[in-house]
């Protein structure tokens, strides 16, 4: 009795765990898969990013010369890609799969493509494509080459040697890989709707599917992103997060200028300028102008953070 | 004599880089073999989405030997001098010098022998050079080694280099360097997933041929065959055409190294949506072409892939895939379109209020309002319908402000009149919209309708005139503007519609317009740029540009039309023996007159007095200019331009009697000075006559 109890959860996990039938099982395929070429597996940063490379753990470890390697799920915000739920492939909060292997490796894309055959995605039947697409983040003062990288056409993730990031020379160079966990998701398991994509492996009543949890948030955060999100506040709070950034990379520094002991708190606020800043923006309050003058402050922010963290000892200082 | 094979194989180079990439690899290997003494017989690059290779036919085993003389001081010069040049010419001491006599006495002579080293060496050499400092457009660093300053930089990380050198009935050497970690060797690697091992390979024929075994077609003009071909036969196949796309083509073989051409199909009801921006969602998103019903020339329901294997299941999944995304763009285009539909043109126009068009120019509402003006002033000109042109100017720009544009820029102009249309415009309006852009380049249709017309000219003429007024003009090789295509748009538009503009009333009044205050009058500087543009234009058709510089030398010429009859008149005459001695005899005037006035410090202008006239062959000559002036006028006036060089020509014989028994610089007359004078001006009528025709002086020959 006991041995049939654990063999059905034995199967049940593996059922839940297929990629090809759900969203979680996908998640923890890319994860196992990582973790076994010697990834940190992360767990999300806990604030608001518009992109996995956000999170200190790409950003501010893409600089300086210490080894990385780190594997991670961001959950992504894009307050303009509110669609209120009614389109099937835009959302104003998805989820990247992020990995940053520092320094790249020489089989980098080899590794890659195994990921892809440990989610199902067979080399043999599938047409895998590596097509130029050259990053730059504006407001992150950091680019990279690489390309997106296609399965049957559709775009499944992007890959990018980092060349610079915050103003700051990548020595030596990060590979970054990005996947898009809705799109890749959607693509194994044949579904055209994201709302429809089986989130926990089930069927029939356990079924729970990626409407069933975030339909109504994309639904709610689009009313708020577009019509109700507070202008003066998030105005105020640009300003604020400006300022405690300046106000902590100051106090952060030694006498000399060579140690820097709050380069990561200083960076929060650099993140948290960011997304109020990209609220304003779905909000419309902003003129194509001062747009720009904003992705600089964002920017002159971010470049001080790399500066700093490069002066501590996770950047490398001695 | 011996060939080298070289390979460049790293992960996949952007497709756009590529055909640069193999002419600059071809050129940098090739001119460094030269420079060295290495004149090789042929060469041949290629290129694929993984690898740049390069061979290079019957280059020398060896660099020729070389013999030089250098020469040093004079013999008893100090001794420093002296062993500046053994240290210079690396001799040991000095009686390894020749002595050699000179004028000013004698001197040492370096006699220095080089004997040409091995050609692979010399190759070896020049290999990593060539590789760290090519031209990519972008390059990078990657892996450990970029943490050093001075990384090698490629396009995307280099792998492996094959590098051999030896004659085709041998084993090869291989060339021997090693740049950044990576060693130069034999061995490649097939195709990525069909055939990924490892390759050792020969000389060029080899290599090709084993990589086509292993799924890798090297030349990509025969992957580009292989595509068009394929495509070709599957949409016939399906009683369907293909749409050539040069441009896909060439990025189509620049993914793949096998290609493997399928065909897919979408919803009917996609259809719905116009053909350009299905065709341009599937071309720029996916890279796909399309295929159209030869019968109607519409799109058909299906698309063309290009993948880069030979899938286990014939295909089916990647079509499967293909389907699906294109499905999904295309409900994106239609929903772009559908939500266009629902807003007027007229109602996007506010927007405008809040966009700058230029920092100094204003918003685009400014502009438009500019535009609708001056299309409305040209509309009478042209003879278009009034009301029309403006309607049309109004709506011009508005669709720059939907969807559909936003998302491909290239249907800005047809996405407005397909707008138009739809929310009932009358059709020249809606025409006028889509063409106002034209002509686009040189093969582009210029428009013809006059409501088209008008738009299209108000439109390049506010651009000219605002940029005149800002002092933006076009230098060099620098025109982000696109000025000079826009003028040439004008020019266009004028001399093939044969419109009669007076360019230099219509751009001083726009150019107020535009400036106010600040109008400078740089509008005839403006002028002088039409007259440049329309001299290319018209050298490119095989007119004469010094023929135009002789019209435009008159005051007053900025209609287009009229300079180019008149141009060709006056070439037409030029070809006839009175043209050509009319010509000789008028220049001859103006030498005589430009060196007399020279010498007297006056000019000989005005009214020549008849009392002074004593030679027969000066009365008739005189007599002459009259009658063909007022001929000549008359004709002009008419715009008989033949007509007035006919009147031209019956001067000849007259200048010509007249050089023949005349004396200008009479001396043997007891009234000679005034005689003179009198002649003098006679010769400026001469000249003065012409230029009711062309300003003979600036005519070459």
């Amino acid at each position: 009795m006991r041995g049939a109890q654990l063999l059905a959860t034995a199967s049940l996990q593996a059922v839940n765990q297929d990629p090809a039938r759900s969203f979680q099982g996908l998640i923890l395929t890319l994860q196992q898969f990582w973790a076994a070429q010697g990834c940190v597996i992360l767990q999300p940063y806990d604030m608001e990013v518009g992109a996995g490379t956000f999170h200190p753990a790409t950003t501010l470890r893409a600089l300086g010369p210490k080894p990385w390697n780190a594997a991670y799920v961001q959950p992504s915000r894009r307050p303009k890609d509110g669609r209120y739920g009614e389109n099937p492939n835009r959302l104003q909060h998805y989820y990247q799969f992020q990995v940053i292997l520092k320094p790249s490796p020489p089989d980098i894309q080899d590794l890659y493509l195994r990921s892809l055959a440990a989610i199902g995605i067979d080399a043999g039947l599938h047409d895998i494509r590596f097509v130029e697409d050259d990053w730059e983040s504006p407001t992150l003062g950091a680019w990279g080459l690489g390309w997106e990288c296609w399965c049957d056409g559709m775009e499944v993730s992007q890959f990018t040697y980092f060349q610079q990031v915050a103003g700051f020379e990548c020595a030596p160079v990060a590979g970054e890989l990005t996947y898009g966990l809705e799109r890749l998701a959607m693509y194994v398991q044949g579904v055209d709707n994201v709302y429809d994509l089986n989130f926990n492996g089930r069927d029939g009543d356990g079924k729970v599917t990626y409407g069933d949890v975030f339909l109504q948030a994309e639904q709610e955060y689009s009313r708020h992103n577009f019509e109700h999100a507070d202008t003066a506040m998030l105005f105020e709070q640009f300003k604020m997060a400006e300022a405690a950034c300046r106000r902590y990379l100051d106090a952060g520094w030694d006498a000399q200028r060579k140690h820097h002991r709050m380069a990561l708190p200083a960076y929060d606020q650099c993140i948290k300028a960011s997304h109020v800043f990209n609220l304003l923006d779905a909000r419309g309050v902003i003129s194509v102008t001062e747009r720009q003058s904003y992705i600089l402050r964002v920017r002159e922010l971010a470049k001080a953070c790399g500066e700093a963290w490069l002066a501590t000892a996770g950047g490398g200082a001695a | 004599m011996p060939d080298l094979l070289l390979e460049l194989f790293s992960e996949e180079i952007p497709a756009r880089m590529q055909a640069k990439a193999a002419d600059d690899l071809k050129k940098l290997v090739t001119d460094r073999l030269v420079d060295a003494g290495l004149v090789y017989d042929g060469a041949r690059a290629f290129v694929t989405p993984r690898r740049l290779a390069l061979t290079v036919q019957g280059v020398p085993a060896k660099q020729p030997d070389v013999r030089e003389e250098k020469k040093g001081p004079r013999v008893g010069a100090p001794e420093q001098a002296i062993a500046g040049f053994l240290k210079a010419a690396g001799l040991a001491s000095i009686d390894q010098a020749k002595v050699q006599p000179d004028k000013k006495g004698d001197f040492y002579v370096a006699v220095i022998q080089k004997s040409g080293r091995p050609a692979i060496d010399v190759i070896a050499e020049i290999l990593p050079d060539v590789i760290r400092h090519f031209p990519w457009p972008k390059a990078m660093r990657w892996g450990a080694a970029s943490a050093s300053p001075g990384a090698l930089q490629w396009v995307r990380p280099l792998h492996a280099v094959v590098a051999t050198f030896g004659p085709e009935t041998e084993e090869p050497d291989v060339v021997r360097f090693s740049i950044d970690g990576v060693s130069s060797g034999n061995v490649t690697y097939g195709h990525r997933f069909l055939a990924p091992d490892a390759i050792t390979v020969r000389h060029i024929h080899d290599y090709e041929e084993k990589l086509a075994r292993a799924k890798v077609v090297l030349d990509p003009a025969r992957r580009q065959d292989i595509i068009l071909h394929d495509a070709k036969d599957l949409a016939f196949a399906q009683g369907f055409e293909l749409v050539e796309d040069a441009g896909l083509l060439a990025e189509a073989a620049g993914l793949v190294e096998w290609p493997v051409v399928l065909m897919g199909s979408f919803d009917r009801d996609f259809l719905a949506i116009p053909d350009e921006v299905i065709r341009a969602t599937i071309r720029n998103n996916q890279k796909c072409f399309v295929v159209r019903d030869p019968k109607t020339g519409k799109l058909a329901n299906k698309f063309i892939m290009v993948a880069n294997i030979e899938a286990s299941d014939g295909g089916k999944a990647i079509v499967g895939g293909n389907e699906r995304v294109i499905r999904a763009r295309l409900a994106d285009a239609k929903f772009f379109y559908d939500t266009d539909l629902k807003t007027r043109l007229e109602d996007r126009l506010p927007k405008f209020e809040g966009i700058v068009f230029h920092e100094k120019l204003g918003t685009q509402a400014a502009r438009i309002a500019r535009i609708v003006a001056l299309a409305g002033q040209l509309a009478d000109i042209v003879g278009a319908d009034r009301a029309k042109a403006e309607r049309a100017a109004q709506l011009c720009k508005a669709d720059l402000l939907t969807e559909v544009v936003g998302e491909f820029p290239e249907t800005q102009g047809l996405m407005g009149r397909y707008y138009a249309e739809a929310q009932g415009e009358d059709e020249a309006v809606a025409h006028a919209i889509e063409d106002h852009y034209r002509p686009k380049g040189p093969d582009d249709l210029v428009p013809s309708d006059p409501v088209s017309v008008a738009v299209a000219l108000a439109d390049k003429l506010d651009t000219l005139v605002g940029f005149w007024a800002i002092d933006e003009k076009p230098t060099g090789s620098k025109d982000p503007y696109a000025l000079r295509r826009a003028a040439l748009g004008v020019i266009r538009i004028i001399l093939d519609n044969k419109l009669r503009l007076n360019l230099s009333k219509l751009t001083a009044a726009h150019s107020a317009v535009v400036a106010g205050p600040r109008h400078d009058g740089g509008e005839s500087n403006l002028l002088a740029f039409f007259a440049d543009r329309l001299k290319v234009q018209l050298r490119e058709q095989g007119a004469r540009h010094d023929l135009v510089d002789a019209v435009f030398a008159l005051a007053g010429q900025d209609d287009l039309t009229l300079i180019v009859r008149r141009v060709e008149a006056l070439a037409q005459f030029l070809d006839t023996d009175d043209g050509k001695n009319l010509l000789a005899g008028v220049k001859r005037a103006a030498n005589i007159l430009r060196i007399e006035e020279k010498k007297d410090g006056r000019s000989y202008s005005g009214e020549t007095s008849s009392a002074l006239l004593e030679a027969p062959e000066e009365k008739a000559l005189a007599a002459a200019i009259t009658l063909a002036k007022v001929e000549a006028s008359a004709a002009v006036a008419k715009e008989d331009f033949a007509a007035a060089m006919s009147a031209m020509a019956k001067l000849r014989p007259h200048v010509d009697a007249f050089f023949d028994k005349v004396t200008v610089n009479v001396t043997d007359s007891p009234n000679a000075k005034a005689l003179r004078e009198n002649r003098l001006r006679l010769l400026n009528e001469i000249r003065e006559a012409t230029r009711a025709v062309a300003d003979f002086s600036r005519i070459e020959g």
